[in-house]
């Protein structure tokens, strides 16, 4: 156990030169953002009735639940199995998940052509309807994320509750009121970690039957009835490559040191959930004959090859050796792939594949649309850095124990 | 965690579970109206009777509120140099396709929603904006949708479409089967002014029995085929033409309802909610135990 590490807010500077650049980004989103509240989906969007969903739906929301799924995966491991060397890792896949999860919310209610109705589904139920499912799930599992976060809070303000002036007479009262929030939170904190998981493999499924209606206009190298299956899978496969990922992202921003014992544990989990994403992908393949569309060379055998070679097929064979998961470098770069391959797979699925009989020209996302997703991407990150410099979630070096000289920690502390 | 008694434990568990198990009756029971009656009605279209004068297309609009030119200007015949789909100006277009057997008598084919028997718009949609109705009509609800756009995704004919230039309260537009107005007992509009009889209105049971006949007594003239018969379930719409309608206007459809298979993972998923509470209580389960193995572990 790595028991000398804790979590603690981040003490650096927040402004560096890579920060204004995000800010540049974030700034350029929200103005074509606000171009589509004025002016309509169509002002800023190439969406038309023969393409009625783009990579705001593609990526923003899809791609965008895929990839939070470190939250729930991680939750899985670190709480449901109880293996508290991964504790360490839980905070920070916790916080990106409820960040992604904010901004698929805030993604979705966007796209949506009447964003302020964006709660009728709460009181308007379709049950057949795939859409209507993921909508309710990523509600309420948005929900749970915020109440999973909670002890984070409180334990950052207990002991901390410091108002001023004539608001001081509150100081002991809050304190209290934190106490007894955090108290009653580690006992039910159970049941909202589980529901956390049941509710995530039901949306990331789900999220996979979308599409299945759309019948003959979507490729057949995707179309198929066990895309939930192969979403739930690949969601799971990318969860711990995601929670590398940003590992060593953090590490490297913070002056850490990556925990590569923990990371190497990790990757090793990786190959057979990644193994069993790709039988199924190929043995669906397989099974409907759809091989045969690979023969012709257009875009979708194109971007299903890429996919699968590069973004499984390659991947898993690095993360199956040893020496890979020894390297920072070399365990990074088989994270990118499969969180490449995941984010491709998710376009593929609801853009690529996407082939309406009757069209006039096809789907590339405009200028507008690509700004807003990586703007909101930039807002993501920007956030995601506010949070652990003022909240207890990534772990650093617990000042009040003495580190093993075999850990030392470089700059990280000053 | 804290220590916590295994009463407890299984306690919560079990209300969570129940209160989960609670929605799910609810649940069941959330469905649009989509009712599929025997005396559902229908229009049959015999695209060897249209002449392409798209009256139809003037009609639609007029009775719909839709601004148009005057209904002379309809006989300006260049619109059919391009293939032109409905949308939110336009309810019903009409587009004119050349026939290979004879070049003389091309087939115009007028298109619209086609009213399914098993509306894939009726099952996708989040809110149930859509409903079919006993008279066959499938219609809209703008107080209830929000514009997501997934009745789009899910058409097979590629009907709806979406007022993408509107900031505010854009809505879906397609054919309502002129739902107004055969409450009422007038005839839809397209139907009311065909000059040359292509559209027939009547119960769909009974234009079958119609378009078997003409197809009978005048097998050179048409292709023996119902478009909409058997597509996706069957429509309410339904055309017969002088060549297979499924080369030109229309797409190729397998006769099973479109929502057919995404309904059926999603009751799967969802059987009374049986996979979800077994998933939660699975995942309990393993929680308790490796907890009590770490704590030993500890001891
Ligand atoms: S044609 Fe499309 S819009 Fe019309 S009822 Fe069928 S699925 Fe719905
Ligand atoms: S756009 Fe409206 S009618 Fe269409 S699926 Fe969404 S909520 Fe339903
Ligand atoms: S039935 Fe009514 S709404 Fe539909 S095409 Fe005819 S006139 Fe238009």
């Amino acid at each position: 156990m790595v028991s000398y590490m804790k979590p603690a807010p981040i003490t650096k500077k927040y402004f560096t030169p890579g920060v204004f650049v995000l800010m540049l980004i974030a700034l350029n989103g929200i103005a074509f953002l606000l171009g589509r509240l004025f002016f309509g989906i169509g002002a800023v969007t190439h969406l038309n009735n023969q393409y009625p969903w783009g990579i705001w739906i593609g990526v923003d929301v899809a791609a965008g639940v895929a990839l939070a799924a470190g939250g729930f995966t991680t939750a899985a491991l670190g709480h449901v199995m109880h293996r508290s060397h991964y504790h360490d890792i839980v905070r920070p896949a916790l916080l990106t998940a409820l960040l992604g999860y904010t901004f698929v919310a805030l993604s979705v209610s966007i796209d949506i052509g009447r964003w302020y109705y964006i709660w009728h589904p709460m009181i308007m139920w379709n049950g057949s309807s795939a859409l209507f499912e993921v909508g309710i799930c990523v509600m309420i599992y948005l929900t749970v994320l915020y109440i999973e976060f909670l002890p984070i809070v409180t334990e950052r303000f207990i002991n901390h509750v410091n108002l001023k002036g004539i608001f001081s007479f509150l100081n002991k009262p809050i304190e209290r009121l934190l106490m007894l929030l955090d108290k009653g939170l580690s006992k039910v904190m159970f049941v909202f970690i589980i529901a956390g998981v049941v509710l995530s493999t039901l949306h990331q499924s789900s999220l996979g039957t979308l599409m299945v209606i759309a019948g003959p206009k979507m490729h057949p190298l995707w179309q198929t009835p066990i895309l939930p299956l192969l979403f739930l899978l690949s969601a799971i496969s990318v969860g711990f490559p995601m929670v590398i990922f940003e590992s060593m992202i953090a590490a490297r921003s913070f002056g850490l040191k990556p925990e590569m014992e923990i990371l190497s544990r990790l990757g090793s989990i990786v190959p057979p959930i990644l193994g069993i994403y790709l039988a199924f992908k190929l043995g669906d393949m397989f099974i409907r004959e759809t091989f045969v569309y690979l023969t012709s060379f257009n875009t979708q055998s194109v971007m299903f090859t890429i996919e699968v070679l590069f973004g499984v097929i390659i991947p898993l064979r690095m993360f199956l050796s040893k020496a890979v998961l020894k390297s920072p470098l070399w365990l990074f770069i088989a994270s990118c792939l499969v969180i490449f391959g995941v984010l491709l797979n998710r376009i593929n699925n609801f853009v690529t594949a996407y082939t309406p009989p009757y069209s006039f020209s096809s789907y590339f996302p405009s200028f507008g649309e690509i700004s807003v997703t990586v703007g909101f991407i930039a807002l993501l990150v920007l956030l995601y850095r506010l949070i652990v410099f003022n909240f207890p979630v990534i772990s650093v070096i617990d000042r009040h124990y003495t580190p093993r000289t075999k850990y030392a920690i470089r700059g990280s502390e000053q | 965690m804290e220590k916590q008694s295994r009463r407890e434990f299984f306690k919560t568990t079990a209300i969570v579970g129940s209160a989960i198990a609670g929605l799910s009756s609810n649940s069941t029971k959330a469905a649009p109206k989509n009712i599929l009656s025997e005396d559902r009605m229908g229009v049959l279209v015999d695209t060897t009777a249209c002449i392409g004068c798209r009256s139809c297309e003037w009609a639609c609009k007029t009775a719909h509120g839709i601004e148009t030119q005057s209904l002379e200007k309809y006989s300006d015949r260049t619109v059919f140099k391009n293939m032109r789909r409905p949308d939110v100006n336009a309810l019903t277009v009409v587009n004119e396709y050349a026939n290979h057997q004879n070049a003389q008598l091309p087939t115009d084919v007028k298109i619209q929603c086609m009213h399914c028997d098993h509306p894939a718009c009726v099952s996708a949609c989040i809110v149930g904006a859509f409903s079919k109705q006993e008279n066959g009509s499938v219609i809209w609800d703008t107080k209830k949708c929000i514009g997501c756009r997934y009745c789009m995704v899910a058409c097979p004919f590629q009907v709806p479409s979406f007022e993408y230039n509107k900031a505010i309260n854009p809505e879906i537009k397609k054919c309502d089967f002129c739902f107004e107005r055969t409450k009422v007992g007038k005839l839809p509009a397209c139907v009311e002014i065909c000059p040359v009889e292509a559209l027939t209105y009547g119960p769909r049971n009974d234009l079958i029995k119609i378009a078997r006949e003409r197809i009978k007594r005048n097998p050179d003239k048409y292709f023996d085929y119902i478009y909409g018969e058997y597509e996706v379930g069957g429509t309410s719409w339904m055309y017969i033409g002088n060549q297979d309608l499924r080369n030109v206007a229309f797409p190729k459809l397998g006769d099973k309802p479109a929502p057919g298979v995404s309904e059926a993972i999603q009751h799967g998923i969802f059987a009374y909610f049986v996979p979800p509470v077994s998933l939660y209580a699975l995942l309990g389960g393993i929680m308790w135990i490796t907890k009590n193995r770490k704590n030993s572990e500890e001891e």
